[in-house]
């Protein structure tokens, strides 16, 4: 509706509105620009995406990735894979469920590229500023997981049931951390607006006041988009690729469209919930130190530009550290996956909506905004060092349990315990997050 | 308000050309020459045993029901605290009540072991 309002003062859409009038048809034209707009800066960017995943990825591992199309950096490697996609044939297995094997990649991409209707790129620079944009945001974004369960069940194929089962299981399980953690900020910003949250932030980011449920968050992210360490439902050495083993040709390009998409999204939307989206409060610190009024992006000409440009700082930052863990951290096991988010993640979760629902009434009125922040900061340490604590004493009796066990055993039937010890060796924080949440 | 929504609106109604334009480009680029093997169910070289369509193990199926528990609380708590700054005291307490509930059905489904995987 306001998109690309005024990136200086007047914008395009304020030219058009001054040329056409304002008939109904010109807001539904305007609209229909914006959806444009949006979508076309979501697929191009994802061409940029893959690239640059490629490359770091390639530095970290100490290789240099993509080099030779398009110059010395390789920076046409995904247009070249695009086009090759788009020259390969693409068929559907004899035995697939016509239908569902076809309607899962459309449903998968629609879904991802719903999501950026409510993403704020700049003061005033949002598709659509939706009262409740969060619940909108988390709504859509669950129905990816009928695609991939479309995709998997459709194909007829065991490794891609498989993927199925374990995407609807994974999805749906860290969707409860992340909605719960969801709800912190939104009591913090009493609104499920993303300009009002961004709004609330203006002194102090929500990632300085509630970093556990930013951490929280992150986390359950990760999960969400099917990332490592939680990519288990493509996971090439288990399953061939999941719910996506009999797609070819531009039909598997949605599936890797989509996940590129709501990867950047999922970074778009931290950047916005917890680290103030186009906001800088930096800015206002070092102008109030010089004794110059605080001054808001959203009312300065230039503003938006700024707002933009800090956007997108933030969003590539959360991006790169998408990146650096999948280059870091191997793939865990589907029952640690589900074990840390049941008995780990949700009560904790539980417990610090809890906390902060009760803390933020208790605070006096007359505090002022930075002495909230001050207290919900030292309550979320709180709980997460006191959670951190309760891991170490129970990993601590875990391991004096087994090495107990291991000096009484001698060595003839060390095949029946060795087993067990193991599988304590190996769980240790799974373990660890049982008895923090049975307490 | 409503006009909130047409914005949302054309978009459910143009996100599907965005999808397609690639695929439809790829099917008028793309060979079209399909052959039995081809078309045969991949999985690594063996030949396919049955069909996939089975009863598959319930492990999964009780996750999802323990979600749906959870996804409706979402319902009630997202209103709850984007209003909270109206809320009286007796309205935190059903609200403390409320989550209260739900860790309580959290216990009791890990108690009888439906958080076991198997």
């Amino acid at each position: 509706m306001e998109f690309l309002k005024s990136l200086v003062e007047l914008t395009l859409f304020d030219y058009l509105r001054q040329v056409w009038g304002n008939a109904a048809w010109v807001e539904v034209v305007l609209d229909i620009i914006g959806v444009v707009v949006v979508s076309t800066f979501c697929l191009l960017v994802v061409v940029f995406l893959i690239w640059l995943e490629r490359k770091v990825i390639a530095r970290i591992q100490d290789r240099i990735g993509p080099n030779r199309v398009g110059g010395k950096y390789g920076l046409l490697q995904t247009v070249a894979d695009v086009l090759k996609l788009l020259s390969k044939e693409s068929f559907t297995p004899a035995d697939a469920d016509k239908p569902a094997y076809n309607a899962a990649p459309f449903l998968i991409v629609i879904s991802a590229l719903l999501m950026w209707a409510v993403l704020p790129f700049a003061p005033g620079v949002v598709g659509v500023d939706l009262n409740i944009g969060l619940f909108y945001i988390l709504s859509v974004s669950s129905i990816s997981v009928v695609s991939l369960l479309l995709a998997g069940w459709g194909s007829n194929n065991k490794y891609a049931l498989l993927g199925a089962f374990r995407s609807v299981a994974q999805l749906v399980s860290y969707e409860v951390p992340m909605i719960l953690s969801l709800v912190v900020p939104i009591l913090l910003a009493r609104s499920m607006s993303t300009q009002d949250i961004i709004g609330a932030q203006l002194v102090a980011p929500f990632m300085f006041v509630v970093p556990l449920s930013a951490i929280i968050f992150f986390i359950s992210s990760l999960a969400e988009t099917g990332r490592t360490p939680f990519d288990l439902l493509e996971a090439e050495s288990e399953i061939v690729a999941g719910f996506h083993t009999e797609y070819s040709g531009m039909k598997f390009g949605m599936f890797f469209l989509a996940e590129f998409m709501s990867t950047l999204f999922m970074s778009g939307l931290f950047a916005v919930v917890y680290w103030g989206g186009w906001s800088l409060p930096i800015l206002n610190m070092i102008l109030s130190l010089f004794g110059v009024t605080p001054i808001d992006l959203s009312v300065i000409a230039f503003g938006r530009l700024i707002g933009l440009v800090v956007f997108f700082v933030k969003m590539f930052a959360v991006y790169f550290v998408y990146i650096w863990i999948r280059g870091t951290l191997p793939r865990v096991r589907v029952d640690q996956l589900l074990n840390f988010n049941w008995k780990f993640l949700v009560p904790l979760t539980l417990v610090l909506v809890l906390v902060v629902a009760v803390v933020d009434k208790l605070i006096p009125a007359e505090m002022g905004v930075l002495g909230r922040a001050a207290i919900h900061l030292m309550t979320n340490l709180l709980i997460g060092f006191g959670t951190i604590e309760v891991l170490r004493q129970s990993a601590r009796r875990k391991r004096l349990l087994v090495e107990e066990v291991e000096t009484a055993v001698s060595h003839h039937d060390d095949h029946g315990h060795g087993d067990h010890g193991h599988d304590d060796h190996g769980d240790h924080a799974m373990h660890g997050a049982d008895v923090v949440a049975a307490h | 308000m409503l006009s909130d929504w047409q914005f949302i609106a054309i978009f459910v109604v143009l996100a599907p050309i965005f999808p397609a334009a690639p695929v439809i480009l790829n099917y008028v680029l793309g060979p079209k020459k399909p052959n039995p093997i081809k078309q045969e169910t991949y999985e690594c070289g063996i030949e396919t045993i049955g069909s996939s369509w089975i009863q598959f193990k319930v492990q999964y199926y009780i996750y999802a029901l323990v979600f749906v528990v959870f996804d409706i609380e979402a319902v009630f708590l997202f209103p709850i605290a984007a209003a909270y700054g109206q809320l009286g005291l007796f309205a935190v307490m059903e609200t403390v009540l409320f989550i209260f509930l739900l860790a309580v059905g959290l216990l009791y489904a890990w108690g009888r072991g439906v958080l076991e995987w198997v």
